[in-house]
């Protein structure tokens, strides 16, 4: 039986009232009761007799639910297969439920991803509870942003700028932390496998290496031929599991097709996908602070490996993006993990010190090639973007931002961009007033990311940040920013445009607070802004020299809002 | 009987049923979600509870004749299904019976699954009187639920 309640729009801003869940079990009594419980805590309910069915919902109405909850036994499907189907497909939390207690089976629920598991009879104050999933989901991306930023940012800071001694010192902690805490969990990956039970939330970290070992293989297998198992087994790496990839797999695709539709307003140069477009907004949130760092922390201490420094460019592959982007990408720069190699932030940084980025360009790449950035980011982490958003257009940017410029390519223009900010901004659907977006950020960034590469990406970043939200408010602030992005004009090294677009900020939460933005902190959202969604291809960031440090040299003027979407560089944290 | 009686009346049934274990909390979280707009909410998910299960009923029941070999995994997915719609409304003894029948059923006893599933019938059916009574009792007595 098929209810439809309607598709409404997103969660308004009660949450977690107007919660929208899917309810999928063959009891038709347990379905009433499930309905009307679930009613009674303000949830959107929809119910549904056949795994089936589900699907189908699902899939027609992508970004139409926060949640599902399924029951273990279905007639015509394993309730564990379309859980997994569930977790690859829509990237959803789902619950699990079964009057079979068995720990077995709770354990088979767990490791097919499920994030909660809960006994029949079910009482309402356990469904009460089910939104801190979605909860945590949203926060988890956009904590590993942020970590990726701060671990940016004070690489970044250590390059070269003297200010923010302060940040130094702090970003040197968090960067310690962060490191401590990837290495725990990494830790705890590599032990999950054998030990399922105890270890805490193990998170494979994809640091860049592991990262760009994947998307070798994908590229060999071919994107559409491509399957988990494959993968796994192309990539050889003993501790990884089917389930590791298999999420992995899924944040790249939704990193891809964002980038994807961004990039019809990038020239698809060199298939950068980065999606410059964040940076204008984050521009202004470059400026300062390590708005790449936002990028960077993400990805680095979110799955995403990017570290900084092998974000950016992982792409082993020379490709032929244009190597200048890469650079910020590559910003191998310090460990890998972190760096998003957000070097690119530092072209970003327009103001030179600013090179908040992280770091992830630190390293060498003194030139900031945003460029390089713009393509390389966004395509790194076009995670980012991705995972925030689920629901944002992605395109908001292209609105704005239709200056962005493009990845990589000379598209920095960042004449074009409106307003200089708005290239950082690209961020990740940067909740449009970069503010507080927290968890816009989410949104954003996926915005971001969708940024996709296109060429549009600056535009995208723009958009993003700015679109999330069309607040304008984006948007102007990185006029002040002018740096923003204006930096990030380092693109092509003439412009010194910093393709902070490249930043994979993706999720750039409103933490993010992409340290880009030197005036006006737009940067905060300017990862969010930062589209991290520029899913570049790996091959595309790892051209990209740092050159931050250099490129934040060049003088920010950035007016336009470069195009910085590489902060929206999606930050691929899987 | 005036309403005060039936109330009283009401109440002791409530009581009983819990008290001889026909019923567990379950049951009072459903009659907690009773509100305007489902007035008759409980009643409606035990109606629709009995509608549903005598198809289990049947199953099992095909299931468990079906010479030379019975089907143990499936009379025991039957079964499970079975318990977990049991289990929501609170029907205690109903679902005690069914983790019995399935533990005849790992252990491959016929003999012992067939006598189970006599006595779950039995309870099934038992249950439903009792709840056909109640639920005509709280009609009478105006009002839905717990007093």
């Amino acid at each position: 039986m098929m209810e439809n309640n309607g598709f409404s729009s997103p969660r308004n801003d009660s949450f977690p009232a107007g919660l929208r869940v899917l309810v999928v079990d063959d009891d038709p009594t347990w379905l009433k009761i499930l309905e009307k419980m679930l009613k009674k805590c303000s949830y959107e309910v929809t119910t549904c007799g056949l795994a089936r069915d589900a699907l189908n919902l699902l899939r027609e109405r992508k970004g139409g639910y926060d949640i599902v909850i399924s029951d273990v036994y279905m007639p015509d499907m394993d309730g564990f297969k379309l859980l997994e189907q569930v977790g690859l497909e829509m990237d959803l939390p789902v619950i699990m439920m079964s009057v079979d207690g068995e720990t077995s089976r709770v354990m088979k629920g767990v490791q097919h991803g499920a994030c909660d598991y809960l006994l029949k009879p079910i009482r309402m104050k356990e469904l009460r509870n089910i939104w801190q999933h979605v909860f945590r989901k949203k926060i988890h991306e956009v904590r590993d942003i942020e970590t990726l930023e701060r671990v940016e940012s004070f690489q970044m800071t250590r390059n070269g700028s003297d200010h923010y001694e302060d940040g130094h010192v702090l970003c040197g902690e968090d960067l310690a932390s962060i490191k401590k805490r990837k290495h725990i969990e990494s830790k705890h990956d590599e032990k999950d496998t054998g030990d399922s039970i105890s270890t805490k939330k193990a998170r494979v970290v994809w640091s860049v290496d592991l990262h760009q070992k994947f998307v070798k293989a994908v590229n060999q297998i071919g994107l559409d031929k491509v399957g988990p198992k494959k993968i796994l087994d192309m990539m050889n790496v003993p501790w990884l599991t089917r389930e590791n990839v298999a999420s992995h797999l899924q944040k790249y695709r939704l990193y891809l097709s964002r980038l994807q539709k961004e990039n019809d307003f990038k020239t698809p140069a060199g298939g950068i996908k980065q999606s410059d477009s964040p940076l204008r907004d984050s521009a202004g949130s470059f400026g300062s602070q390590n708005s790449i760092n936002l990028q960077h922390n993400d990805f680095s201490s979110g799955s995403y490996g990017f570290a900084g420094s092998s974000l950016v460019v992982h792409n082993g592959d020379p490709r032929s993006h244009d190597s200048d982007r890469k650079r910020l990408v590559s910003t191998p720069v310090e460990e890998p993990k972190r760096t998003l190699t957000v070097n690119v932030p530092n072209p970003c940084i327009p103001r030179s010190s600013q090179m908040e980025f992280g770091h992830p360009l630190a390293p060498p790449q003194s030139e900031v090639d945003f460029g390089a950035l713009d393509s390389t980011l966004p395509t790194k982490y076009p995670w980012c973007g991705i995972q925030l958003k689920k629901e944002h257009n992605p395109l908001h940017l292209n609105d704005e931002f239709s200056h962005l410029p493009l990845p990589g390519q000379k598209q920095l223009t960042q004449a074009d961009y409106p307003q200089p900010a708005p290239a950082i901004s690209s961020a990740p659907s940067l909740t449009p007033s970069h503010n507080e977006y927290r968890s816009n950020v989410n949104h954003a960034s996926s915005t971001a990311i969708a940024v996709d590469s296109s060429p549009i990406q600056t535009k995208t970043n723009m958009a993003n940040h700015q679109a999330v939200d069309p607040n304008s408010k984006s948007t102007p602030s990185l006029e002040n920013q002018g740096f923003n992005m204006n930096s990030i004009t380092e693109f092509e090294s003439s412009r010194k445009n910093i393709n902070l677009g490249m930043l994979p900020f993706t999720t750039l939460e409103e933490d993010l607070q992409v340290c880009w933005v030197p005036g006006d902190c737009n940067m905060n959202l300017g990862l969010q802004n930062m589209e991290v969604l520029e899913y570049f291809d790996p091959g595309l960031i790892t051209d990209v020299p740092v050159n931050l440090n250099d490129g934040l040299r060049f003088d920010y003027e950035f007016n336009d809002p470069t195009e910085y979407s590489l902060i929206d560089q999606s930050l691929f944290i899987a | 009987m005036d309403r005060k009686q039936l109330q009283h009346q009401l109440a002791y049934m409530r009581k009983s049923l819990f008290d001889q274990g026909y019923l567990d909390d379950q049951f009072n979280q459903l009659e907690d979600l009773q509100d305007e707009a489902n007035p008759n909410f409980v009643e409606e998910v035990v109606t629709l509870f009995y509608s549903d299960s005598a198809r289990f009923i049947q199953n099992i029941e095909q299931a468990m004749i079906k010479k030379p070999n019975i089907d143990f995994g499936k009379l025991d997915d039957y079964m499970h299904q079975f318990k977990g719609s049991s289990s929501s409304f609170g029907a205690k003894k109903v679902k005690k019976e069914c983790s019995q029948f399935r533990e005849c059923c790992s252990a491959g006893n016929i003999e012992g699954c067939i006598k189970t599933f006599q006595q779950l019938k039995q309870e099934h059916a038992t249950l439903r009187r009792k709840l056909e009574t109640y639920f005509q009792l709280v009609k009478q007595a105006g009002i839905a639920g717990r007093t």
